[in-house]
């Protein structure tokens, strides 16, 4: 009996043990990624969108995306619509926070208003598209928990459950590859009910500034709606050493008129 | 047609301004929207002459071209509609301006349009530019104002707009054909200045704007030429219209907390001949991503009061305004606005309801309706709308 005890003890904290070790190698790893990509200062890219419903129509938006990396607080960007041309000069400014709700402001460009906006529509989907808002904004350390899956080679895959009461998935199971400055290879979205709701597979990496690397296709099939998003990056710049100044709400407008 | 002349220099000045600056990489931009529109009033006008089909054509088109780096750039924007009704036939320099700007600071000269304020059902604080008051009922729709403005921002003292507006544009009013008129047709022309020097008194504003938080705020001041004309009568029962000299003070504030909007406007006006404070409040909550598939649906709520009572030329006195923002988030963004505003005093109220959508990707549908419903006698500038609910549908294409 009391072997038995003892047994059920020793079981008991090898299971604690892992499983706290599996948190903490999950935090680990997604520090390592966030140190990774740590100094990448600003950067500018143009964005293409590409929208397939389920029956394979397809239809498209472009946009360029400002960031503004800070490390005492979340990044900043900025986001302008260029197409459909109905709706070209809007525009996004989004300071994110690592702990508390983003502020955001909106311009449109038809009647030049400036409007601060909720920024708690996390799960909706972004211009239509099969990327939700928090799927896009920036990836902050503080805004999951984590847990280490397992190891294949030079890819470790982490379970990361959203902080946020209002996010729209359970988890995400984030493969990285160690070996490429801890890049993301694939993302899987599990939605409330827990079943699997999208795969994003990132593509076509290319390594900016020896340190920097930034997938040129971010692909997004949604396994519910049969619906798909594709993103085609182009023109990274990392040379455009933007400020704060290049982030407020003049610049806004500036960037929609 | 002096406005025209003005311009033309002023074009003329730019142009000049843009040869002589040298620069090698230079990006230019066109786009061209065209649209068709009918509306169609319900009810047969309560005034002769008055229309009730208004088939209507308007050529948008925009041109900008910036160089060093996108930190100086020319911006133009025309406007030109044809239309039944003659005066609501017209064309509008939107905007023409130079832009400079460098770090925290920018510099705009020429014609601009600014806005201002946070509340959805009447703009109270907005006074930069002339409402183009033929072209739509809801006020947002403004002639390019010739200004020289600058903008100077700063991290922790918030942003400081300073405004020199050398010129005045006078509002344009629907002609006999013409929906939304008085028993007599103003013409704009007809309405004088309080000011001796009329359309060429030189006026300013100055606005700061912040945020904290949740909370963003804005506070202005304006000295000039007012946008709105006043109508007084004389002792003999007469109108007597004009553009008085004003000082309006502004407050706009917003407080933004999860998926609720606080908002405030208020204006203090204060001319020789007239005194006031209006003042609008409200909220707006929106349930965002409804069924899983991006259906957001907003609710607004806003109580908007005038000290003008039933002399002022928006209407809105003691009124409450209750709406509905349904965004669907599809690839044709679909939304539709559905609004009532309805006032305290008496038994009048106007409905609306506005809905648009994409097709393809170059080409928008919108529906417009606006009803008024049991609109008070008593109603000073309402009274004369109350045959006016019309069904619009346009058409754009853009290019």
């Amino acid at each position: 009996m009391k072997k038995i005890l003892v047994l059920l003890v020793l079981t008991l904290s090898i299971t604690y043990t892992n499983a706290q070790s599996a948190e903490a190698r999950g935090l680990e790893i997604a520090k390592a990624a966030e140190k990774a990509d740590l100094g990448f200062g600003s950067s500018i890219v143009d964005l293409k969108m590409t929208l397939k419903n389920k029956n394979g129509q397809t239809s498209e938006r472009s946009l360029t995306t400002k960031t503004l990396e800070l490390t005492e607080d979340g990044d900043k960007s900025l986001i302008v619509f260029n197409s459909p041309k109905d709706v070209k000069g809007t525009s996004t400014l989004t300071f994110t926070h690592k702990i508390g709700s983003d502020d955001q402001w909106l311009f449109l460009p038809s009647i030049k208003r400036v409007k601060r906006i909720s920024s708690n529509n996390k799960s909706g989907p972004f211009v239509g598209s099969e990327f939700a808002y928090e799927d896009l904004s920036s990836q902050e350390v503080e805004k999951y928990t984590y847990k280490f899956l397992e190891e294949k080679g030079d890819l470790l895959i982490v379970e990361q459950d959203p902080v946020d009461p209002k996010s729209g998935y359970t988890r995400r199971v984030i493969t990285y590859n160690k070996s490429k400055g801890y890049r993301i290879e694939t993302a899987e979205f599990y939605d409330r009910k827990n079943a699997l709701l999208k795969t994003l597979t990132y593509s076509d990496y290319k390594l900016y500034k020896n340190k920097f690397w930034r997938a040129s296709k971010f692909h997004m099939v949604n396994h519910q709606s049969n619906k798909e998003t594709i993103l085609n990056f182009n023109n990274y710049n990392f040379e455009a050493n933007l400020t704060d100044d290049d982030f407020t709400q003049a610049a806004l407008q500036r960037a929609g008129k | 047609m002096r406005i025209n002349k003005f311009i033309l220099s002023l074009g003329l000045f730019l142009m000049c301004f843009f040869l002589f600056s040298q620069d090698k990489k230079v990006s230019h931009d066109f786009e061209l929207e065209i649209g068709t529109e009918y509306r169609y009033f319900l009810d047969e006008g309560q005034f002769n002459g008055q229309k009730q089909h208004f088939p209507s054509l308007s050529i948008q088109p925009e041109y900008a071209i910036d160089w060093n780096d996108g930190e100086e750039s020319l911006n133009a924007a025309a406007f030109f509609r044809l239309d039944v009704d003659d005066p609501r036939t017209h064309w509008d320099i939107r905007e023409l301006y130079y832009q400079k700007s460098k770090d925290n600071w920018e510099f705009n000269v020429g014609l601009k349009k600014v806005f201002w304020g946070v509340i959805e059902s009447s703009h109270l604080v907005d006074i930069i530019n002339q409402t183009d008051a033929v072209e739509s009922f809801d006020g947002e729709q403004k002639l390019g104002q010739p200004m020289a403005q600058f903008v100077l921002t700063t991290n922790k003292i918030g942003t400081f707009n300073f405004f020199y507006l050398p010129y005045h544009r006078k509002r344009t009013f629907s002609g006999e054909k013409g929906r939304f008129r008085f028993p007599i047709v103003i013409d704009k022309d007809d309405i004088g200045y309080e000011s001796n020097a009329e359309e060429w008194h030189q006026d300013f504003a100055f606005r700061w704007s912040h945020y904290f938080g949740a909370f963003d705020i804005g506070v202005s001041h304006f000295y000039g030429t007012g946008r709105e004309p006043l109508f007084m009568f004389d002792t003999t029962g007469n109108i007597n219209a004009f553009y008085p000299i004003i000082n309006q003070t502004g407050l706009d504030l917003q407080a933004t907390h999860n998926a609720f909007l606080w908002k405030l406007e208020s204006i203090y006006r204060n001319a020789d001949a007239q005194d006031f404070l209006a003042f609008a409040a409200g909220l707006e909550y929106t349930f965002s991503n409804i069924d899983g598939n991006g259906l957001d649906i907003g609710l607004l709520g806003e109580y908007l009061y005038d000290e003008r009572d039933e002399l002022a030329l928006n209407a809105f006195q003691n009124d409450v305004f209750f709406g509905s923002r349904i965004a669907f988030n599809d690839t044709q963004d679909t939304s539709i606005l559905l609004g009532g505003i309805a006032d305290l005093e008496s038994s009048s109220k106007i409905f609306s309801i506005e809905a648009s959508r994409r097709f393809g990707s170059s080409w928008t549908a919108e529906i417009e309706t606006r009803l008024f419903s049991s609109i008070d006698t008593n109603e000073f500038i309402l009274t004369n709308f109350k045959d006016d609910s019309f069904f619009k549908l346009s058409i754009s294409r853009f290019f």
